[in-house]
């Protein structure tokens, strides 16, 4: 890919008092790339992204990296240029759609918001906008309010608000763990057609392997606040480079698993930021982790192909 | 909306009914007020005859279905005491106290709301503190000391302000400070719990994810959703102000219904109490119910329910 990347993540950590919440990540996203952050509860993901839009909960610090938009470095900019291009140059979808949206305001007020011009002026193109994520009906919507709108529809008006400004990078957290299947499946489609059209870099946050393998690019693994593996999805899936990836990937039931057989389960259980030691955070629930591993932090190697992998074995994985 | 509206109308209509016939029956509770009324060393034969010329010699339930009747007639009665109207002296005392009330709910309102939201906004930081600190002042300090503090200061030290009295503007602007503190402490509790209970919000990150700032996502967006329990608490606020009148328009020399009240709960003077505790009481129904309208002028899925 020669295009510049829309969004680089450096080297990012952020802690919590001592608690180091994100250790290094680093990662980047190429216009009209979609990009998974993937991982368990707790390992971090949603707060890089709340890192990367500087909408951190006060407690927490950044305590190192950069965050580069278009190339441009965004770290150290004052809250007023922050807010130029929030919603603007980069915005964010959430987990809870009804939840994201204010109950007492109605769905134009959102949209119009994000477009920082009152609604009756920009009405066009707000039910253009509205019709183009897929809302039946858009002259009626468009004054309705949330309640009268499902979970799937709010979250056609949450993706309405974060792209009518037509921004470079889309953070996405968990857009459809609140959603039941086949709305998952149109709100996925939907999200990748429209980065597709517009080249908008999308990092999706999820914990499904499933959402990854149906609209992903490429995908960055991440293990208790470190990039465990970053690779394309197809490679990924094919042949992952860390233990963590294999096990995730072999927890996935499938269609041909014997009928009532034991789900695969990864044993233990994610440390705490309070139990993170010297060595691989992985280690204490690795088959493969030997001293090495319990001594020292794995860097992050490149495997080929565009692969990176935060195994000191990974070239023993099959 | 219309049946929400007669629904209430009805509430209201039971409870007015309940409070005057409590209040009927506890003021007969209280004595007999005949023997207030007679002169010292009157015979027990002439305090019998000003006993039946009043009617207070007929039996209790007979005197309530007569005060009943009365009332649908919209007759307030005579004062015992005062041998005038009851609608005049409760009537000519009433614009004062809702002078009162009002000047105290701008002061309450005024001062608390906004100190609200900014104690919820700037969260742990000095103004918060300093905020606090004048919150906690105006809860804690009695009506009745607070008054005779400001007195002592503004009316007689620094000599700004009439001590007591209604003879100018000026007198109201102390016993509304007096009777609006405790009150503007409550709103200012509420309104900073409602307002953080909202920041915590998705909606919120949501908000400034769309470029909004903390000020700009607060008044677009967190006012709205925060003023729906305070409007509860207003309604119900503003009835206790009106029971504060008593204490204030005492230490104050206030005319208004407050002072009246004590002096005819004093007197035995029966009808004007009733009267003074119905119209309270009214306020107090008419107040909710002004919640209640406010409601569903605020939310839209009170509205879509009704």
């Amino acid at each position: 890919m020669t295009t510049e990347p829309a969004l680089i993540v450096e080297n990012l950590s952020l802690a919590l008092g001592r608690a180091n919440l994100v250790d290094g990540v680093g990662f980047s996203v190429a216009p009209g790339e979609v990009l998974a952050l993937v991982g368990e509860s707790g390992c971090g993901k949603s707060v890089t992204a709340q890192a990367i839009m500087r909408l951190l909960a006060p407690v927490i610090r950044q305590t190192g990296g950069r965050v580069l938009l278009a190339g441009q470095d965004i770290t150290a900019l004052p809250e007023r240029a922050m807010r130029a291009l929030r919603g603007q140059a980069m915005s964010m979808i959430f987990q809870e759609p009804q939840a994201a949206l204010d109950p007492l305001a109605t769905v134009g007020t959102h949209i119009a918001e994000a477009l920082r011009r009152p609604l009756r002026d920009v009405r066009d193109q707000v039910l253009q906008m509205l019709a183009e994520v897929g809302i039946s009906d858009p002259a009626r919507r468009i004054d309705q309010y949330p309640f009268e709108l499902s979970g799937g529809m709010c979250q056609r008006v949450m993706i309405a608000c974060a792209l009518i400004s037509r921004p470079a990078v889309l953070l996405a957290d968990e857009p459809t763990t609140a959603l039941d299947v086949t709305i998952q499946a149109q709100i996925l489609d939907l999200l990748r057609r429209l980065a597709a059209e517009r080249r908008t870099a999308v990092v999706l946050i999820t914990h499904d392997m499933g959402v990854v393998a149906d609209i992903a690019d490429r995908v960055a693994v991440m293990y208790a606040g470190r990039i465990a593996e970053t690779g394309p999805t197809a490679q990924i899936f094919a042949r992952p480079r860390h233990p963590y990836t294999s096990l995730l990937l072999a927890s996935i039931p499938r269609l041909t698993d014997a009928p009532k057989s034991a789900l695969a389960v990864i044993e233990g259980r994610v440390p705490t930021p309070a139990e993170f030691g010297p060595g691989c955070r992985f280690a204490s629930r690795c088959p493969l982790a030997d001293d090495t591993c319990r001594a020292a932090t794995p860097p992050l190697r490149d495997m080929g192909d565009g692969r990176l992998s935060a195994c000191f074995h990974a070239e023993q994985l099959p | 909306m219309i049946r929400l509206l007669a629904g209430r109308l009805l509430q209201a209509a039971v409870a007015s009914f309940g409070v005057l016939t409590i209040v009927f029956f506890v003021m007969r509770l209280s004595g007999d007020p005949t023997l207030l009324l007679v002169p010292e060393g009157a015979s027990a034969e002439q305090v019998a005859q000003l006993r039946a010329a009043l009617g207070f010699d007929r039996p209790l339930v007979v005197q309530y279905a007569a005060y009943l009747g009365d009332l649908l007639r919209l007759d307030l009665g005579e004062s015992l005491v005062q041998r005038a109207p009851v609608a005049g002296i409760v009537g000519e005392r009433i614009p004062y106290t809702l002078a009162l009330a009002g000047g105290a709910l701008l002061v309450a309102l005024g001062i608390g709301i906004p100190a609200g939201i900014l104690m919820a906004v700037h969260r742990g930081g000095l103004l918060e503190r300093a905020l606090a600190a004048l919150v906690l002042a105006g809860q804690s300090l009695p009506t009745f000391w607070s008054g005779i503090l400001l007195i002592l200061f503004f009316g007689v030290y620094l000599g700004w302000l009439p001590t007591s009295g209604a003879d100018s503007p000026a007198s109201l602007i102390m016993p509304a400070i007096a009777l609006g503190a405790l009150t503007m402490s409550t709103f200012a509790r509420m309104a900073r719990i409602s307002v953080l209970d909202e920041l915590s919000r998705d909606y919120v990150t949501a908000a400034r994810a769309r470029g909004l700032s903390v000020w700009a996502a607060v008044s677009r967006h967190v006012l709205r959703n925060a003023a729906i329990p305070v409007v509860t608490i207003a309604a119900l606020e503003i009835g206790n102000l009106l029971a504060g009148a008593v204490i204030v328009e005492t230490v104050f020399a206030w005319p208004g219904i407050g002072q009246l009240a004590i002096q005819s709960i004093q007197a035995r003077d029966f009808l004007v109490v009733q009267t003074v505790v119905l119209f309270v009481s009214s306020v107090y129904i008419a107040m909710n119910l002004l919640a209640d309208l406010a409601y569903a002028a605020i939310d839209p899925r009170i509205r879509g329910r009704s």
